[in-house]
């Protein structure tokens, strides 16, 4: 085994993985299957990022999209009920499934198409070129000398040209949180003290 | 002075403005007085503008003033001016001059009219809109004064609205004047289009220098000729003006003799230029469209009774001869006769109107007569006016007519004999006018045939009364007759019984022998006496059959006599007549009041003197002629006759005349031939050309504008609502869309995306 | 890492084939979306799109050597997040008034 073979065979894996679990979204009656399906598809994901040398998403991945959100949405099944299967047969637009299905092949045609004939303009994979080469240097000039290059690269990214946009994701979180609270409270009935 | 041409228009508008804000303060005469001032103020202005023009040399004599600029839009620039030359003066000296007259005698004419100041109103604005019509600088300042003319008419015409057929004859006039201002309007487009400008002097300039095309300029002057015989009553147009009688006579003097009708000569001769540059044909049509005009209403005159109608139809047939002067080349002709038209036709208007006015408004011809000794001044001056017209020098309607007549005899035979014919027919029906109502026997008293009937009637049915009052007393006593017979025998019968009776008594018993006896004398006393009185009874029959006969001789004898002598009022008594005969016998026809007579002795005194305007012996005697020739541009046809030949033409007019009037005295003065001969009632009927039209708008004309009406509201309003319907429709199909699912949004925002990334890609990648 | 004689079989991981895939995994969540009626499986398919963004962005990243990629990942991760809490939110106050809702019946904008 070298590692092209084993690039391939992860490659592969995680791609049946993603879309396994993507086909099993949409097809799954019962929304928590559903959800499972989705669990499935975010692992393949984190695996293809880890295939690419980027640790640190691979990561926030697991805990924030599987571990916070996907738990998130079982709450809400929980909450409301929806857990009961629905039949998927019965569409009240007949139009809906036979456009839905020309769209999707013709973007996912178009957007192949234009990716195979750019082809070259897209270059070739290289992990650890400038991402994480022990000992070598990356492309700002700076020595990587641990594991955690990509964690490193990242934050000085990060931290350096976009810590306004880093900023502004915290305050959208306490937006989110704070109107999602408000969204969904009870409100007293009149009369009694707010 | 010229530059106050201005105040012509401004001080008949200031009466109107007046007369509308505070007419109705006015007490009666003060409002009539007052509107009189404002037109002869208006006139000494015009009378100042003249000596003005005169003062100047001649290539001067067209002043201009502005007042300010109208319409200037783009390349259309019109300005309110006004245009002082010579023959814009003439009209408005006359026109003004002859106006204040009239002004002057419907103070006296509309005494006693509820409305009074709303007539002298409309009289203001009427003077105000002539005045800027015959001043107008250019087309639309006409324009503006033709239509407020036609207003002015309407408004008049239908000044007893409540009248109905004054209502309908006030709508008539201004419709069919509409169809004239028609082309009027077009004419102004056309003008517009090929000289870029509606001014007179860019017109004329332009026909003038030769830069206007034949066929161009043949089409406006048709189309204004279009309007001219709207407003001045020609053929096919004229049907208004006999209706136009409706009005007050000052109205008809005024608008309908001297001022309004004679617009549309005036506007062909101050685009005399353009006539004279369009195609041959279209003078010659103006001439035998006049002309023909002439001939129409002059056999139509000669049948009718009403006073006002005789001269409406004279009216329309003397403009027809202005028509034919135009159409001619002979301009100052024209104009000429425009003027002793205008003097001796108002005369003759007021003229009848005093007469209307003395015979308390009545009208018809028939039922006056020797009215000369008893209105003096006013037949003498209708005498005048009718010798004008008749054309018997030296009055002046002769010098004008034989100089178109002259014209015309040099243009086409043709035109000349039809003229002729209807100076003769002139002539004729004048007389017959005058000769019915002025001459002969006064025939007012005159019991009207209606109430002849009525007398007939009533002996008739009174012979008859009598006749059945006298059978019925003969059958009574021919049943007391037959009575008395039965009386007879019922006593003999009574004297057979008592004759039994005594043969049957005892010869013993000599009182019932006494007592028979006795009964027996009675019984046969009885029977003398009953046969005594059946006698006279019988007796009396025999004289009362013969009375009975005589009467109902003398019955039928009065029924004859009432179907014979109908028309013979002599053999009627006074008091069988009916109330309105006495009380026509009791009234007396007056002269009028001074405000009437005195504009008719003025009147008078210019139609005998006017032919001196336009003399034609010698050159130097035109004064009219060369006072106007600035304004024709020299496009005044030249007469190619000699002397002799005009002294001919004279004397065959004048002789025309004379036989006219002579038919006349034979028909009506000495009543040698009947006049039904002459007055056919085809020409009563006005040659039922008013029924044909009514046919035909009712008829075809109806159908096609149905048809247009059709077209209107299905093509044209259908393409505007189907339009709002596809709109609707469409919409209604694309509603659909918005199903408020999100599903169906969505899946349309997918088919957006990818149609997008398709075009993006397509273009940069491939 | 030195890169020994691979077994040439099979070639190399292209970064094409990345976005191939990537733009399967989006078809089917756009597939998913325009089909599924419930709306917690409709924001399911949300995620599954913004996951294969995400792949996308960091395949590219890979490829072009750019650590830029990867920062946009981090920030759809923080979005995606926050969207995901409003929305369930907004949902959650939906179906509570109107259990077993689908996406059908939420018509309001019907006109």
């Amino acid at each position: 085994m070298n590692t092209t073979f084993l690039e391939y065979v992860v490659f592969f894996v995680a791609s049946l993985m993603m879309l396994g679990g993507a086909i099993g979204v949409i097809l799954f009656k019962n929304p928590v299957h559903a959800a499972l399906g989705l669990v499935l598809t975010l692992f393949g994901v984190a695996v293809q990022f880890v295939a690419q040398e980027a640790h640190f998403l691979a990561a926030v991945q697991v805990i924030v999209y599987a571990g916070a959100i996907v738990v998130l949405f079982l709450f809400v099944i929980m909450l409301l009920g929806v857990d009961r299967a629905v039949d998927l047969s019965i569409e009240p637009i007949s139009i809906q499934r036979p456009l839905a299905a020309v769209m999707t092949v013709g973007l996912v045609g178009l957007v192949s198409a234009a990716v195979i004939k750019a082809g070259d303009a897209i270059g070739t994979l290289n992990p650890g070129l400038g991402l994480d080469v022990a000992g070598e240097t990356t492309a700002d000039g700076q020595n990587i000398v641990s594991n955690d290059g990509n964690i490193q690269q990242l934050a000085r990214n990060l931290y350096n040209d976009h810590v306004l946009a880093f900023q502004l994701t915290s305050v959208l979180l306490i937006v989110a949180v704070v109107g999602t609270v408000l969204l969904t409270r009870k409100w007293p009935k009149q009369g009694a003290a707010t | 002075m010229a530059d106050l041409v201005w105040l012509i228009p401004a001080f008949p508008l200031f009466g109107f403005l007046t007369l509308l804000l505070l007419g109705r303060r006015f007490s009666e005469p003060l409002a009539g007085y007052f509107a009189t001032a404002m037109v002869f103020v208006s006139w000494i202005v015009a009378v100042a503008v003249y000596f003005d023009l005169v003062a100047k040399p001649e290539e001067e004599r067209s002043v201009t003033v502005t007042l300010f600029s109208w319409l200037p839009v783009g390349d259309l620039q019109i300005d309110m001016a006004f245009l002082a030359d010579p023959l814009s003066i003439t009209m408005c000296l006359f026109v003004l001059g002859i106006g204040g007259l009239i002004h002057l005698f419907a103070v006296g004419y509309m005494h006693g009219d509820p409305k009074f100041s709303k007539f002298f109103l409309y009289l203001s604005l009427f003077i105000f809109s002539m005045t800027l019509l015959v001043l107008g600088e250019n087309l639309l300042v006409t324009f503006l004064g033709w239509e407020g003319v036609g207003t002015c008419s309407y408004l008049l015409i239908s000044f007893w609205h409540t009248r109905e057929s004054a209502a309908t004859a006030g709508k008539k006039a201004f419709i069919t004047n509409r169809v004239g201002d028609f082309g009027v309007m077009l004419a102004m487009f056309l003008a517009f289009e090929s000289v870029g400008s509606v001014s007179y002097s860019a017109l004329n300039g332009s026909a003038v220098a030769g830069t206007l095309s034949a066929a161009t300029a043949s089409a406006i002057a048709m189309l204004l000729l279009l309007g001219a015989t709207g407003k001045s009553a020609q053929l096919p147009l004229y049907v208004w003006l006999p209706d136009a009688m409706e009005g007050p006579t000052p109205v008809s003097a005024l608008i309908h003799a001297a001022t309004m009708v004679t617009s549309g000569v005036y506007l062909l001769t101050r685009v005399n230029p353009i006539i004279a540059e369009s195609a041959a044909w279209a003078p010659t049509m103006i001439a035998w469209i006049g002309v023909g005009t002439a001939l129409f209403a002059a056999t139509i005159a000669v049948a009718q009774n009403d006073i006002k109608k005789v001269l409406a139809y004279s009216t329309v047939s003397q403009l027809g001869y202005m028509f034919l002067a135009v159409g001619t080349g002979a301009y100052v002709a024209a104009i000429f006769h425009m003027i002793t038209h205008a003097f001796f036709k108002a005369l003759l208007f007021l003229g009848s109107g005093s007469v209307i006015h003395g015979m308390h408004h009545h009208q018809d011809m028939r039922h006056f007569g020797g009215l000369r000794k008893l209105m003096p001044v006013t037949s003498a001056t209708f005498i005048v006016g009718w010798l004008a017209i008749a054309g018997v020098p030296p009055f002046s309607g002769f010098w004008s007519k034989d100089e178109i007549l002259a014209y015309a005899y040099d243009d086409s035979k043709a035109l000349w004999a039809v003229g002729l014919v209807t100076a003769v027919l002139t002539a004729f029906y004048m007389s017959r006018q005058v000769f019915m109502t002025f001459f002969g026997r006064y025939r007012y008293a005159d019991a009207l045939p209606e109430e002849l009937q009525l007398t007939w009637n009533n002996r008739v049915r009174e012979a008859e009364a009598r006749v059945v009052e006298a059978e019925a007393g003969l059958a009574s006593v021919k049943d007391e007759a037959v009575s008395s017979a039965d009386k007879v025998e019922k006593a003999q019968e009574k004297l057979a019984q008592r004759e039994t009776e005594m043969d049957d008594v005892d010869p013993s018993d000599d009182k019932a022998v006494e007592k028979a006896a006795k009964n027996l004398d009675k019984a046969r006393e009885a029977v003398v006496k009953a046969q005594e009185s059946a006698q006279e009874s019988v007796a009396a029959i025999r004289p009362l059959q013969d009375k009975v006969e005589t009467i109902r001789t003398e019955a039928s004898i009065i029924s004859v006599e009432a179907i014979n002598g109908m028309s013979d009022e002599t053999v009627l008594n006074d008091e069988e007549l009916p109330a309105s005969v006495r009380e026509r016998r009791e009234f007396q026809p007056r002269e009028s009041p001074w405000q009437m007579t005195v504009p008719l002795g003025l009147l008078a005194i210019a139609a005998i003197g006017a032919g001196g305007m336009n003399l034609p012996f010698t050159k130097d005697l035109h004064f009219l002629g060369k006072w106007l020739e600035p304004s024709l541009f020299h496009n005044e046809a030249h007469l190619k006759l000699s002397g002799t030949e005009l002294w001919v033409l004279a004397i065959i007019a004048v002789t025309g005349g004379l036989i006219g009037i002579s038919m006349a005295v034979r028909i009506y003065l000495h009543e040698k031939t009947e006049r039904a001969t002459v007055e056919l009632p085809i020409l009563a009927d006005a040659w039922k050309y008013d029924s044909a039209v009514t046919n035909f708008m009712g008829g075809p004309g109806r159908k096609f504008f149905d048809l247009v009406s059709w077209f209107d509201r299905t093509i044209v309003d259908g393409a505007v609502n189907g339009t709002g319907r596809l709109v609707r429709s469409v919409g209604g199909e694309l509603r659909a869309m918005q199903s408020g699912l999100v599903r169906s949004y969505a899946a349309l925002i997918a088919v957006g995306a990818v149609a997008l990334i398709a075009w993006f890609l397509v273009r940069t990648t491939f | 890492m030195a890169q020994t004689g691979s077994c040439d079989v099979i070639a190399a991981v292209e970064p094409t084939w990345y976005l191939i895939v990537s733009s399967l995994l989006f078809g089917i969540g756009a597939f998913g979306l325009l089909v599924r009626r419930n709306p917690l499986v409709m924001f399911m398919c949300i995620e599954l799109m913004l996951n294969a963004a995400n792949l996308t962005f960091v395949a590219l990243a890979t490829s072009l050597g750019d650590i830029n990629g990867q920062t946009a990942v981090f920030f759809v991760m923080v979005v995606a997040a926050a969207e995901v809490v409003v929305g369930l939110g907004i949902l959650v106050s939906i179906l509570r008034r109107r259990p077993g809702a689908t996406a059908d019946d939420l018509a309001e904008l019907k006109g």
